[in-house]
């Protein structure tokens, strides 16, 4: 482990390179050399660690998207981050303008509980979420006899966006507070209702705030898997319990090709989202204080 | 993370209860006939999710923990705090909370002086390739806990791991470890992958903290002779001392919530108990031995003990804040 340069950088600034250079180096080469062990042969994963792939293997990749499912789980995937977006935006982004702009009884009530939730952690209460679930499903069965809460991508959706509510409302609101009121009061005297104001007029406005919400949430969504692992207990996963359930097959098989390809297929979409958009990520973080 | 929830400053009318209709006085978008139901339609999709989904279930946690139920049976019966009288006697909780304590402790204290050093190098030095570095260093964060545990059960592999692979093609064999195997190593591997997985998000908290400390502050220190380090210890860091106590309280909260992830990921709470911290040691007792009452019971132990950490924490650090 590096350890903490506490003379500074008098000794010149090659030492604070070369600290800051390898600390960067011990971050690089694990997520390097998954990338790399990807593509190696079976029998290429004997032996030094530090040796190239004599080709391209991608059989790895046929193997892990065909035999080990992660095609079908990354369907699962985007489906539920693309719902849980949608659910999430479509409640909040009212939620979030009313608290900003109206005056209501209960007001302080609402702005307190939503404060609280900020720090409840998922992890906490997935165990009750999920005895919610079975019972419900118990109470339909005469309905839906193959259960309709549990192993439900939509339910598991509707509990993200549940989950991600009070961080959504806290940043949204807290931007529209920062739009001058002049512009609805324009929009009122042209005679626009209130909905028509706040979709036409003040989330056109808010685009910055709700690309954040996006972002963060999306990161969510797509790496959770405590969630994901107990509300969808069957055969439909997300791709996070694949790779999951990769690495747990892999300890028996001992088929580490098929396992690295996987993580690269889990790892190469955020990687590229976070390459297109790593400035605003950082900057949205530095603004909000949020705990990705 | 409080400050900005304040109301709204008032336009050019006096903002109307929302359920008196006869404020029709001023032009902004209060105070109108109808705003109690627009109000009413706006918040309360977003609410009944949340309380249905946050309130109730938080609300369970502590209902539940007076209980003993093994789950799916209709028995439930009130114990009071038997739960709780039952954790003190329970070695592996007991075990567990100490591995949590440890990993708080450890972790912190390595990634918030790393993180600081990292910060204000790259801040202060304007070294060449910050950008890179940035770009490199907040990776980790953006990866989904499974997959590093994925990378790291690779680095830790006894077989073809990077490190014991590493190891023997330099023949230094003797150091081999069985990484995630041995009861005295497994916290300190879970430990680095703490750390590198948040090492990049608090360095990049502290750079934007710092990049907004004004420079006339350390060009008046430089003129009194003040070096480097010196003005890192008289100018830097009580400068962003409150953004050093947030990031405190993250930091329990994510040695409670992300241990817990990458132990159920990486080792289980294995061998034999030696990684277990005390989310995973709730998860075990409500999932697999089916003791739900007993383990939200741990659910509430934990909660307290953020809480009460977090709030010891904040007390004493508080200082005066610094204006610049």
């Amino acid at each position: 482990m590096t350890t903490i340069n506490k003379s500074g950088p008098r000794p010149g600034r090659g030492l604070t390179h070369l600290l800051v250079g390898g600390i960067t180096l011990l971050i690089m080469i694990p997520v390097g050399w998954v990338l790399v062990a990807s593509l190696k042969r079976k029998s290429e994963f004997f032996g030094s660690p530090w040796t190239l792939p004599a080709g391209l293997h991608l059989q790895n990749y046929v193997d892990a998207f065909g035999g080990a499912q992660m095609g079908r789980y990354f369907a699962t995937s985007v489906l539920v981050t693309l719902l849980g977006l949608v659910f999430v935006l479509a409640v909040s982004v009212p939620a979030a303008y009313v608290v900003a702009r109206y005056e209501f009884r209960g007001k302080s009530i609402v702005e307190v509980a939503l404060l609280a939730g900020l720090f409840v952690n998922v992890n906490y209460i997935v165990v009750p979420i999920f005895l919610m679930l079975v019972d419900w499903d118990r109470a339909l069965v005469d309905v839906f006899p193959d259960g309709f809460f549990l192993d439900n991508p939509a339910v598991l959706s509707l509990v993200y966006a549940a989950t991600s509510i009070p961080f959504t409302i806290y940043l949204l609101s807290a931007y529209f507070r920062s739009i001058p009121e002049d512009f609805e009061e324009a929009a009122l005297l042209d005679g626009a209702s209130r909905f028509r104001i706040m979709t036409r007029v003040m989330l056109p406005m808010a685009r910055p705030a709700v690309t954040t919400v996006i972002l963060f949430n999306f990161l969510a969504y797509w790496n959770d898997f405590i969630i994901a692992l107990t509300l969808l207990p069957g055969e439909g996963k997300t791709l996070q319990v694949g790779l999951l359930n990769l690495m747990a097959a892999q300890k028996a098989a001992a088929d580490p090709g098929r396992l690295y390809a996987g993580m690269v297929i889990v790892i190469v979409p955020v990687l590229l989202l976070y390459a297109l958009i790593q400035r605003r990520l950082i900057q949205g973080m530095a603004a909000g204080g949020v705990k990705g | 993370m409080t400050t900005t929830l304040t109301p709204p400053t008032p336009g050019a009318s006096k903002p109307a209860p929302g359920r008196s209709p006869t404020s029709r006085r001023g032009t902004a978008a209060r105070g109108r006939r109808g705003d109690g139901r627009f109000v009413a339609i706006c918040l309360l999709p977003a609410l009944a999710l949340f309380a249905l989904f946050m309130i109730w279930p938080t609300v369970s946690v502590f209902r539940m923990s007076l209980y003993t139920w093994s789950g799916f049976s209709a028995q439930m019966r009130f114990v009071g705090l038997d739960n709780f009288s039952k954790l003190i006697d329970d070695e592996q909780f007991l075990r567990a909370f100490q591995n949590t304590v440890a990993l708080l402790v450890v972790v912190t204290v390595v990634t918030m002086g790393m993180g600081l050093f990292l910060a204000a190098v790259m801040t202060r030095q304007k070294l060449r390739g910050h950008t890179f570095y940035r770009f490199v260093l907040y990776i980790p964060n953006v990866l989904s806990v499974v997959v590093i545990a994925a990378i790291f059960s690779a680095v830790y592999d006894q077989e073809n791991g990077l490190l014991n692979g590493t190891l023997r093609a330099l023949s230094l064999d003797g150091l081999q470890q069985v990484w995630l195997g041995d009861q005295k190593l497994v916290l300190y591997s879970v430990a680095i992958a703490m750390l590198w997985q948040s090492l990049g998000y608090y360095m990049v908290i502290y750079m934007s903290s710092m990049a907004s400390i004004p420079e006339e502050l350390y060009e008046a220190s430089a003129l009194d002779g003040a070096a480097a380090t010196r003005q890192f210890f008289a100018v830097t860091l009580p400068l962003i001392w409150q953004n050093l106590r947030t990031t405190l309280t993250f930091f329990i909260l994510s040695a409670v919530n992300l241990s817990f992830v990458l132990v159920r990921a990486m080792t289980g709470g294995g061998p034999d108990g030696a990684s277990e911290v005390l989310l995973s040691y709730m998860y075990k007792q409500a999932y697999t031995n089916s003791a739900y009452g007993y383990g939200m019971a741990i659910g509430v132990v934990i909660f307290a003990f953020s809480f009460l950490v977090s709030l010891l924490v904040s007390r004493a650090t508080r200082r005066e804040p610094l204006q610049f």
